[in-house]
């Protein structure tokens, strides 16, 4: 048996991204000989001391605990106004309204889903003022681009039978597309939420870093004031929603895929 | 719509009613928490300040000291992700290596403390799932605290938080390959590493460059916003701008975001594309 030729490609693409890695470290002029030295790692160490043990006092547990609801309640709220905009501006992105309409529907998409969470964030605490609304917000408007997007690219690759046939048989366009359209795409757009909600969950524990509420804006706030152990507290609740979402979207996902679809 | 005629009534009506009742139900708490009120966008003074805001947007600043300013961030930005990414690459690798069964030696055949073997996996593994669980920007808010400000925390926190993610993947990605070549290198009395080499690397090496390539992409977008905790790049400056509201140098950062992540989506396209 010959030995398979060695490929070259992913090596070459390895080297080039060492090299462009060694470049950066010297761009960035980090000492990291300096960091991981004697002195900064007592420091990090005493820093990282610090959050132990976490603060469990019931009144602070009932803050996180509040947090992490408002977390949660920032993330669902968010994704259901994004995902009713999102379907609102996938109508004229797939050519559904006008043929004039799709370009313009395209590129307002574009701008909301490229623009960060965080910096949407920060508009909407000018916008709205501080607190969990802000964060809703924030997601809602980003989130409405990226499943736009989606909703659209769905739409143009539905069957057109059904709404034909509707449409043919005397009905008007707009029951025509709730009829006919709607229940063969619903599946696909509620699938993208989902999705988008579980991902859209980590993003809300984080906007509070900028003042839109939930678990972000406890911790900002407690590391701020150098209470760490009560930091250890929220990072611990973070790190618990995480791993919940987590396995309860694998779970959700096997249930769904035993059952079909 | 009784009057509409039994012929044209939506039969599910009832059940799509009693559905939209539950949902609505179970938000209200949700719109109780999140303080949802849209009548705090019509406020006056909320309206005053995003007006003045907004129309600092144009002009763009455009000077050449600012754009120069700008593009030193971007090239901040990007030498961060880059980085941090090579980090995160170094870390995971050994770490992925460690936790794979395939390259288990006690799987194979007798072996001096062979139930030691899974015991030593468990930790590493949960070890990947805390570094990946705590999200890149609160790594970068506490390498902020813990070192100080600037771009060596948003290195550290990518490299963490992607260890973590690339480390799994990698995991998953040797698991999933032939690990047949693996096997008969232990069988013949190979050590790990010469397994890793000779049966995994050479089956997996594409994937996980591929992989690599795209997590790349994504700590451009994640150190834009980095900059957001102090932990240097473009986004260290955005922060400062919107926070004196000075429209037109966050049109111009925003422009210059959108570029540098098109390019990044651009190359990133470009190198999967030649390694498929």
């Amino acid at each position: 048996m010959n030995a398979a030729p060695i490929v070259w490609t992913p090596w070459a693409v390895l080297a080039a991204f060492a090299l462009a890695a060694a470049s950066s470290f010297a761009y960035l002029g980090v000492d990291f000989a300096e960091l991981f030295g004697a002195e900064s790692l007592r420091q990090i160490g005493a820093f990282a001391r610090g959050f132990f043990p976490p603060d469990t006092t019931p009144e602070f547990l009932r803050r996180t605990g509040r947090g992490a609801v408002e977390t949660l309640a920032i993330s669902a709220l968010g994704t259901l106004l994004a995902a009713l905009a999102g379907a609102l501006l996938a109508l004229p992105a797939a050519g559904r309204w006008s043929r004039w309409l799709r370009p313009f529907a395209r590129m307002a998409l574009n701008i909301l889903r490229s623009i960060p969470e965080l910096v949407w964030a920060v508009f909407m605490v000018l916008a709205a003022g501080l607190g969990p609304f802000a964060g809703c917000l924030a997601l809602a408007v980003h989130t409405a681009g990226v499943l736009g997007r989606l909703f659209a690219e769905t739409l143009e690759n539905a069957p057109p039978e059904p709404a034909r046939a509707l449409r043919e048989s005397g009905s008007g366009a707009t029951v025509a597309f709730f009829y006919g359209t709607l229940p063969v795409v619903i599946p696909q757009f509620v699938s993208y939420a989902l999705y988008r909600w579980e991902y859209n969950i980590r993003m809300a524990a984080v906007l509070g870093f900028v003042g839109a509420g939930g678990l972000g804006q406890l911790l900002y706030v407690s590391l701020s004031v150098f209470k760490t152990r009560e930091a250890a507290t929220v990072i611990l609740a973070m790190i618990a929603i995480v791993i919940a979402v987590d396995l309860l979207s694998a779970w959700l996902r096997r249930f769904l895929g035993r059952s079909g679809s | 719509m009784s009057s509409a005629g039994a012929a044209t009534r939506d039969p599910a009506f009832a059940a799509r009613l009693g559905l939209l009742g539950v949902a609505a139900a179970l938000l209200w708490p949700a719109i109780e928490l999140a303080e949802f009120n849209p009548a705090r966008l019509a406020d006056p003074a909320n309206l005053g300040t995003m007006a003045k805001f907004l129309g600092t947007f144009f002009p763009m600043v455009l000077t050449a000291e600012f754009l120069g300013l700008v593009a030193s961030a971007a090239i901040e930005t990007l030498a961060l992700a880059t980085a941090g990414t090579a980090l995160a690459m170094l870390l995971a690798l050994p770490l992925a290596a460690c936790v794979s069964e395939s390259l288990s030696v006690s799987r194979v055949g007798p072996a001096r403390n062979a139930w030691l073997a899974p015991m030593a996996r468990a930790p590493l593994r949960g070890l990947l799932i805390f570094m990946r669980s705590i999200p890149e920007i609160v790594w970068a808010l506490l390498f902020v605290r813990a070192i100080g400000l600037g771009p060596a925390a948003g290195v550290l926190a990518i490299a963490i938080n992607y260890a973590g993610m690339l480390g799994k993947v990698y995991f998953e990605i040797f698991e999933a390959g032939d690990t047949r070549p693996a096997r008969a290198v232990l069988e013949s009395g190979g050590g790990r590493a010469s397994a890793f080499l000779y049966g995994i690397l050479p089956v997996s090496l594409h994937e996980l460059v591929s992989y690599s390539v795209y997590r790349w992409e994504c700590a451009i977008r994640a150190s834009v916003v980095m900059g957001f905790v102090g932990a240097g790049g473009l986004g260290q400056q955005m922060e400062l701008s919107m926070r004196m509201l000075a429209g037109g140098e966050v049109s111009t950062m925003l422009v210059a975001f959108l570029l540098l992540v098109l390019i990044a989506d651009a190359i990133s396209a470009a190198l999967r594309r030649v390694l498929k």
